[in-house]
């Protein structure tokens, strides 16, 4: 390719127009404590794994609402299934079981 | 001895009307007077009440079911109002005087307008309405903004609200529930269309208004995302398209939407400014009247025999304008008796 001097950036702009709903429907059906989730953020906060990695179940949740489904899977890569997340959240999701979801259902 | 047991109320809402109830059954000589063509304010155009979607019509129907031997004038404003011997003499702008020993200012508010809002293109691009609109809507069921199965839905929290550039500092208070509530209505109507909800802060504070947040996200599946609508604009198709960012992610967001409908915040009353210019009433930064205490009589203006109540005095749900009225026809009754 011809160097222009010049690159172009791919946009970091969501479009929720493209989302893929089939994969969130099915993870609603296995744990439907995702749609309770407010983004509080008190999971990420007393995360074990999130000191030391990118480990964050709010951010994940996003993510998937954003349709970035890899991103999601990287993001709770680090889960060490401890369970403080559960202990914190103040909607009492069942956050083990959710991430335990995401990671079946999302992982290539 | 003054034996005038006239009392003037200035606004037929709900405010005006439960205050008059209320000094009707102690047997005072209450006339209200509606600058509009019905009684009940806004009430009359609601469709659904939150939390509990309580009909609209059941309550304003209470209201005029009680209203018993109360006078009132319709399309009808106040010309003239000046203190005069102890009791104020208003002149109504169908000829009529009254001298009434106490004046209830229960003027209410305005919905913002929201063609003011330019960015979000109400008047200019066919699909987007309002709350009001979208009250009309679910009354009469006919809009020819609203298409037949729309596939995704917006609403904009905060609009008029907020807003150092348009004037209103305020938080309008109760629009955030009433767009949690009517965007639960709309998915009941549209059960195949996505509803996002656009906002800026969730303000759930009144019983059971949390309840339903989580009910429209757990049953009716209701995304909400944080951060304010900065742009719409219009495709060929006539569909819209809205910017916002996710600011929980930090990045800009982009949608199509076949509905938008912008949560008009609650605005002073043109008619507020003009009685307060006649009585010389003190009003805060925000506009609204200023009360003689904030929080201990929230009733009491700083002028003699003029008493206030319902959103005059700033945003304020239903109950709260009910109790208001209550307390203001109490302090009025107090204020007859001890003359």
């Amino acid at each position: 390719m011809v160097n222009f001097g010049f690159q172009l950036n791919t946009s970091s702009r969501v479009n929720l127009d493209k989302l893929d709903k089939q994969k969130y429907e099915k993870l609603i059906k296995a744990e439907p404590d995702i749609l309770k989730c407010m983004a509080c953020g008190a999971c990420t906060a007393t995360c074990t794994a999130g000191k030391f990695t990118k480990t964050s179940l709010r951010k994940a949740i996003l993510l998937l609402q954003n349709g970035d489904e890899q991103g999601a899977v990287d993001n709770l890569k680090g889960c060490m299934l401890c369970g403080k997340c559960t202990i914190v959240c103040p909607r009492s999701i069942n956050t083990r079981n959710l991430i335990n979801n995401i990671l079946k259902i999302y992982s290539k | 001895m003054n034996n005038n047991r006239n009392i003037l109320i200035i606004g037929g809402g709900p405010a005006g009307l439960e205050a008059a109830i209320q000094l009707q059954k102690l047997d005072y000589n209450v006339i209200v007077v509606e600058k509009s063509d019905h009684l009940g304010g806004h009430l009359a155009e609601w469709d659904r009440l939150f939390p509990d979607g309580i009909e609209a019509k059941e309550v304003l129907d209470k209201l005029l079911n009680n209203l018993v031997g109360v006078k009132y004038f319709l399309n009808t404003d106040i010309n003239s109002i000046n203190l005069l011997d102890n009791c104020y003499n208003a002149i109504l702008s169908n000829g009529i005087t009254i001298l009434a020993k106490a004046v209830l200012i229960a003027s209410g508010f305005e919905l913002f307008k929201a063609e003011r809002k330019q960015e979000f293109g109400y008047g200019v691009y066919n699909h987007v309405i309002s709350n009001a609109d979208l009250e009309a809507y679910f009354k009469n069921g006919k809009d020819s903004r609203v298409v037949e199965s729309p596939s995704r839905i917006g609403f904009v929290h905060c609009v008029g609200s907020r807003d150092e550039k348009i004037g209103n500092i305020h938080c309008s208070k109760v629009c955030c529930v009433t767009a949690v509530k009517q965007a639960c209505e709309i998915k009941e109507k549209f059960p195949n269309a996505e509803v996002f909800c656009f906002y800026i802060d969730l303000r759930m504070f009144g019983r059971g208004y949390e309840d339903l947040y989580l009910k429209a996200q757990q049953e009716y599946g209701i995304r909400f995302i944080r951060g304010r609508v900065s742009e719409v604009a219009e495709n060929i198709k006539n569909e819209l398209i809205i910017k916002a960012e996710d600011t929980l992610s930090g990045k800009p967001i982009q949608v199509t939407l076949d509905l938008l409908v912008l949560m008009s915040g609650i605005a002073c009353s043109t008619g507020s400014e003009k009685l307060g210019e006649m009585l010389s009433l003190s009003k805060k930064e925000d506009g609204f009247f200023e009360c003689k205490d904030s929080i201990y009589s929230q009733q009491l203006s700083n002028k003699k025999g003029i008493y206030y109540a319902g959103t005059c005095t700033g945003p304020k749900t239903l109950p709260d304008t009910f109790h208001e009225a209550r307390s203001a026809a109490m302090a009025i009754n107090m204020y007859m008796n001890k003359e």
